[in-house]
């Protein structure tokens, strides 16, 4: 390799940094790991290492143990809240970042209230939220409550992704569209939609992991039923076998796939695109 | 077409009215019940309504207060240091040292992906490492270089510390990487030209460039921090609190108004860290406007 020319050459500062980075992601995923190898211990498996035999143990032990809570409860209501979360993320995000492609009145104000919805300790607006529903003598319920307390973590993240997707749209489309002849509802349906199907799948990846996953905002409003981080945590408290390990295991494994056919789609979109693009390039 | 302009601004209300629903459902008139149970009365194991303002005069005479208070800023300055240094160069690497597209995305998403998972879950996945029995005690002693456990690892400030910089370095990551992304390349080579040393070009061209995600972040970090309770509860083993996890206790003892009076305290302090860090930058134009 001495051919290569010195502007090819990797400085030292690249090893160097590769390395730092190299070490992030072990500091990343180190520790998940290790919950995920210590989930399948044997039935004498404890919280740290040694591994103490692999089985399967501790995952059948989530199913009938009955201190570890109704989970199988938990999840039927944590993936439809989720999947009521994305749509309202996904429709709320591209209605409003439609909207805000110009000044409007009061845009402003609403641009630093979604900054305020997002840096608002979670926790504090949950309360706020419980209060509201007490006060009004109300029923909080992880449908309701819990329901409103997740979009105001979901649609500030929603609503960025939008921003930075509108940033790179070319707006000729929709005016070529328009000069064609297409309603508004055709514009949105055969143009815009299409076009940001990439940046609106990454909205709808947004609500539904940190749904799933939202904990802060969801324990003074989930009511009287759980959802399952709320479930994870009341293990946190009060249970020390490497069942919380087998739960962490499955939820992360189910996150997992979320995120990986969410990405998957994203980039399949993408080559599609690019390819034709190369299509038409040859063939003009 | 001054017909058409209204049209089309009656357009935008129409379109940002599902928002600001939600926002002020859930985030306005929240916040206003708290600042209104805030001067309500406690009794009987109820919510009494009221005008006053003992609340806030236990907040403020409360020793735990400072306490609690000062032990938030040294977790949050702590944290803000780590996760702006790692962030700044996990950034750097990607932005300017990845020359390959595709590998430059996957090692993004590589650094993103947790961020999709549960918190409390990565939280509590540091246990088998920091642990009295766990692998960094382990590795340690065999190693010879401890013959007893090291206690501070778990259940300390460290563990509190180590699991911020571990959920909250991605908040710094991302709008770095952004700035960076902005940077126009021939600036190093013009750096170079100047007779910039490696260093001087960090220090005094991709540091300022940069400066607008790294005050984005910073907010995000900071108020992240600040508004934690679960992180400092489990991870410090009780021995260190925060105003919010202080909240939690009083409302597992339904303390509805002295909670709410500590909550709007808190949330007039966050509101003051923000405004003055956004004096730094404009936000607006940083997140919804540069093309």
């Amino acid at each position: 390799m001495s051919a290569q020319s010195a502007s090819d050459r990797r400085p030292w500062t690249f090893y160097a940094l590769g390395g730092f980075f190299g070490l992030y992601l072990l500091f990343l995923y180190g520790p998940m790991l290790c919950i995920f190898v210590l989930s399948f211990q044997g039935p004498q498996g404890a919280l740290s290492f040694p591994m103490r035999g692999t089985s399967l143990f501790w995952f059948e032990q989530l199913i009938t143990q009955a201190e570890a809570g109704d989970i199988a409860g938990a999840i039927s209501r944590s993936i439809p809240l989720a999947l009521i979360v994305t749509v309202l993320t996904v429709a709320i995000s591209l209605s409003a970042g439609l909207a805000f492609r110009s000044r409007f009145r009061g845009s402003n104000v609403l641009f630093y209230l979604v900054i305020a919805s997002l840096v608002t300790p979670g926790y504090v607006l949950g309360i706020g939220i419980g209060l509201m529903f007490q006060l009004l003598g109300l029923d909080p319920q992880w449908y309701s409550s819990a329901l409103g307390a997740h979009l105001s973590w979901t649609l500030p993240f929603g609503l960025l992704v939008m921003f930075a997707v509108f940033g790179r749209f070319n707006r000729a489309y929709e005016e070529a569209a328009r000069d064609l002849g297409a309603g508004a509802g055709q514009i949105l349906r055969l143009v815009i939609v299409p076009i940001l199907l990439p940046g609106l799948i990454a909205v709808a990846l947004f609500g539904f992991t940190l749904s799933y996953d939202e904990f802060a905002r969801t324990l003074q409003t989930t009511g009287p039923t759980n959802t399952l981080p709320i479930e994870i945590w009341s293990m946190t408290q009060n249970v020390t076998s490497p069942s919380i390990y087998a739960l962490g295991t499955l939820t992360t494994a189910f996150s997992f796939i979320v995120i990986v056919t969410s990405l998957s789609a994203i980039a399949a979109i993408q080559r599609r695109r690019t390819g034709r693009a190369l299509d038409t390039g040859a063939a003009s | 077409m001054r017909d058409a302009m209204n049209g089309s601004r009656m357009k935008s209300q129409l379109l940002v009215l599902p928002l600001w629903l939600a926002l002020i459902v859930f985030v306005v008139v929240p916040l206003a019940f708290i600042v209104v149970v805030s001067v309500f009365r406690y009794e009987d194991f109820t919510v009494v309504p009221a005008m006053t303002f003992e609340n806030y005069a236990s907040v403020f005479s409360a020793n735990l207060t400072l306490v609690l208070y000062l032990s938030m800023l040294k977790f949050t300055l702590i944290t803000w240091v780590l996760t702006a240094f790692i962030g700044f160069w996990i950034a750097y690497f990607l932005a300017f040292h990845v020359r390959n597209r595709l590998i430059g995305i996957g090692l993004f998403l590589a650094c993103t992906v947790p961020f999709w998972t549960s918190n409390v879950i990565r939280m509590i996945s540091w246990l088998p490492l920091l642990g009295k029995q766990g692998l960094i005690n382990s590795a340690l002693m065999q190693l010879g270089l401890i013959d007893h456990p090291l206690q501070f690892l778990l259940f300390s400030d460290l563990a509190v510390v180590v699991s911020y910089v571990h959920l909250f370095t991605i908040f710094m990551i991302v709008p770095i990487y952004n700035s960076m992304n902005r940077i126009d390349r021939a600036l190093f080579e013009a750096a170079t030209d100047a007779g910039l040393s490696r260093l001087q070009t960090v220090l005094f061209m991709v540091v300022p460039l940069c400066k607008n995600g790294i005050i984005l972040g910073s907010i995000f970090v900071v108020t992240l921090v600040m508004g934690d309770f679960y992180v400092v509860k489990v991870m410090s083993g009780g021995g260190s609190a925060s105003a919010v996890s202080a909240m939690a206790d009083d409302i597992s003892t339904l303390l509805f108004p002295h909670a709410a009076a500590s909550a709007v305290v808190l949330l007039v302090l966050l509101t003051l860290v923000v405004a003055a860090i956004m004096r730094f930058v404009d936000v607006r134009a940083e997140l919804a406007e540069r093309r």
